[in-house]
């Protein structure tokens, strides 16, 4: 009896009762479908969340200050003292120090929020005094003009780089960037009114926004406007140093070795009895904790939806068993044709293999449509992983045997005589 | 003429052992030569169901010797034995036993597919054989579409998929009304007689027994008679073997 003549043997008793079959595979279809949506929407989720961090640039080390006694792991700290923070001496030192792992040092410092007015129209900004190598640290992508350059900020000048949603809501959608550059913004924070000349556009990268759930409407959208560093300081009233900075690594640099290096390099500076230590980190040991943590997660909900395979597979031998009941006459008019023992426990190994291969690609069709459906509601871009779908039929078929089996095994295992005789 | 079927006391013992001990068959002895059309007759309980199982290899005897086709049937199990039926016998059901939801055709085909036989040759022969019985526009029916007489008539061409060394048919009749009875009875004479199949017929109608060229008659697990019809009155004609016959008896 070869496997083509079984498979269609199979397919036949299926389709002439096509409600207990579908019942019998609907515990099949819902396991591998909750598992293949989990799995599709934690992909997507991890990979988003990667992207949009790898944008900011895996190879920059953060570093920042944190009380030595604490327990807190917050970066920096809001009370940190003037004399306490990191210098321009000791950033410039860091620079000479490593010229072959470091190539620019980015700095910012918060210079609070507000709302740019120009007649009716407006938009929402938050000012952020920068320097040169904010730019490299966060990939900023210039559509006009030029970024901040050393003379602003060393001169402290009130310029400012603005984003093109900024300049569409201020000066009007049909305002082409190029037309905004050496126009004078007045932004109105709560304190007071701060006039800057604008001195190039950027261009507003909406998907690091999107991943971190924006869903503001285009006019209200608050963009970042980034001035010098020094003027920041000036606005906030404080000179003295930073709090934390971004050190943008060369792309060959090891990320691990800079940390190292950074850590060495303010030993001096913050030895053991300092109140504070320095704090570095990249970008890639944080998206590897993030991924690893996320697909945890992800492993254990997995896990729990694949219970319901466990149940769904019982049903699939508890109807196994009923149908070698129900056809025993059959089973034994088989013998007495002829039919070895191999030959019966393959015919219903294979039927229940059926069942469990056509729940299992129903499961994955619609588990792949709920994970696109879910990541689309979240707003992520859906990745049905390819691997997992082969392991999911696969692994439904791998059921198909194992519940199979025993009812199969019984029917091969039946005494011919009592098996014609049953009624 | 070769011996077919060849048994030497047998013996068919259940509960053995046990206060239930339970003997059917008490040292059965006989033979079937190739070619012969023979009967076993015997009333319910006499014992000739568990003889029909023996003959057709579903079953052993506790002792004794069975040779089916110069096999000894006893020292076979399992796969051996699957095999044997495949190709030496050939059953008849009273209940016809088609398997459900599946076409006439297939049905014929099932023996043949157990045994190894390739698709083509398969099909051939299945048509050829429903043809015989006068069941080839009916092929592609499944057995819910047919009638106990059309049923009973695929069940025969089933019996003669492998060309078995004999036709075991146990009670043929026994589900189906005296018209088409008949015509099945005809089925197997024309088998009998064109074919030179050996036949045996289990049935507990002494009557029907009548129609055969031998009558083996058993009560309690032992042969009372074994007598041959009138040579003269061989052949289908019915009423003529009938009448003949119960005058022997």
């Amino acid at each position: 009896m070869n496997l083509l003549e079984n498979i269609r043997l199979a397919l036949s008793g299926l389709k002439t009762s096509k409600m207990r079959s579908l019942l019998t595979m609907l515990g099949i279809i819902i396991g591998i479908a909750s598992v293949i949506a989990i799995v599709t929407l934690g992909d997507s989720l991890t990979g988003s969340i990667t992207d949009s961090m790898s944008s900011l640039g895996v190879n920059n080390v953060t570093v920042s200050l944190r009380e030595r006694e604490s327990e807190d792991m917050r970066m920096g700290g809001t009370d940190i003292e003037e004399d306490d923070k990191f210098t321009d001496e000791m950033l410039e030192g860091l620079l000479e120090a490593y010229p072959e792992e470091i190539t620019a040092i980015s700095l910012s410092e918060s210079a609070g929020s507000g709302k740019a007015q120009d007649g009716r129209l407006y938009a929402n900004v938050s000012i952020t005094g920068t320097n040169i190598g904010y730019q490299t640290a966060n990939n900023i992508e210039m559509l006009e003009g030029r970024y901040l350059i050393d003379k602003d900020v060393d001169g402290k000048k009130e310029v400012a780089v603005v984003s093109d949603k900024f300049a569409a809501n201020l000066f009007g959608a049909d305002a082409a960037p190029a037309d905004v550059l050496e126009r004078e913004v007045k932004v109105y924070t709560d304190k007071e009114i701060l006039t800057f000349v604008i001195v190039g556009v950027y261009k507003y990268d909406t998907s690091s926004m999107m991943a971190m759930g924006g869903t503001a409407s285009d006019q209200d959208l608050r963009t970042d406007t980034y001035i010098p560093v020094t003027t920041a300081k000036k606005i906030a009233g404080s000179d003295a140093g930073y709090q934390s900075f971004t050190v943008i690594a060369r792309s060959d640099a090891n990320s691990q070795t800079v940390i190292a290096d950074v850590q060495g390099y303010f030993a001096r500076y913050y030895p053991e009895s300092h109140k504070y230590t320095v704090n570095a980190f990249s970008m890639e040991s944080m998206v590897e904790s993030m991924t690893s943590m996320l697909s945890t997660v992800q492993l254990a909900i997995a896990a729990i939806a694949a219970i319901s395979l466990l149940v769904g597979g019982i049903g699939v031998m508890n109807i196994m068993l009923v149908s070698v009941t129900e056809r025993t006459r059959e089973i034994g008019t088989r013998k007495a044709l002829g039919a070895r023992n191999s030959a019966i426990r393959i015919q219903f190994v294979v039927e229940s293999i059926i069942i469990c291969l056509i729940g299992g690609i129903i499961g994955v069709i619609l588990g792949i449509a709920l994970g696109i459906m879910g990541a689309t509601l979240l707003g992520y871009p859906a990745q049905p992983s390819v691997s997992i779908i082969l392991i999911a039929v696969a692994f439904s078929m791998a059921i198909g045997v194992f519940f199979g089996y025993y009812p199969a095994n019984k029917a091969a295992k039946l005494d011919p005589i009592e098996a014609l005789r049953y009624e | 003429m070769s011996h077919i079927i060849d048994m030497k006391d047998i013996v068919k013992q259940y509960y053995i052992g046990t206060p239930n001990e339970l003997t059917v068959l008490r040292g059965l002895s006989f033979a079937v030569e190739e070619g012969e059309f023979v009967s076993i007759v015997g009333q319910s309980g006499s014992g000739k169901s568990t003889l029909m199982n023996i003959i057709g290899a579903l079953d052993h005897p506790t002792t004794g010797s069975y040779l089916l086709g110069g096999e000894d049937i006893h020292s076979m199990t399992g796969n051996k034995l699957s095999d044997i039926r495949n190709r030496r016998i050939g059953f008849v059901f009273q209940t016809f036993n088609l398997i459900p939801r599946t076409s006439a055709l297939k049905n014929v085909e099932l023996p043949m597919l157990y045994g190894g036989m390739s698709g083509g040759k398969r099909t051939a022969r299945a048509k050829e054989l429903l043809d015989l019985v006068g069941m080839a526009d009916r092929m592609k029916h499944q057995p819910n579409e047919l009638s106990g007489g059309q049923k009973q008539r695929v069940a025969i061409a089933r019996a003669m998929a492998n060309d078995p060394d004999i036709i075991l048919a146990d009670e043929p009749t026994g589900a189906l009304d005296s018209e088409t009875g008949r015509l099945v009875m005809d089925i197997f004479h024309r088998l009998h007689r064109e074919q030179g199949k050996t036949i045996v017929l289990i049935t507990h109608n002494p009557e029907l027994a009548l129609e055969t060229e031998r009558v083996i008659t058993i009560s309690d697990g032992s042969i009372t008679g074994d007598r041959a019809r009138d040579a003269n009155a061989v052949g289908d004609d019915g009423e003529s073997g009938e009448g003949g016959s119960r005058e022997s008896a």
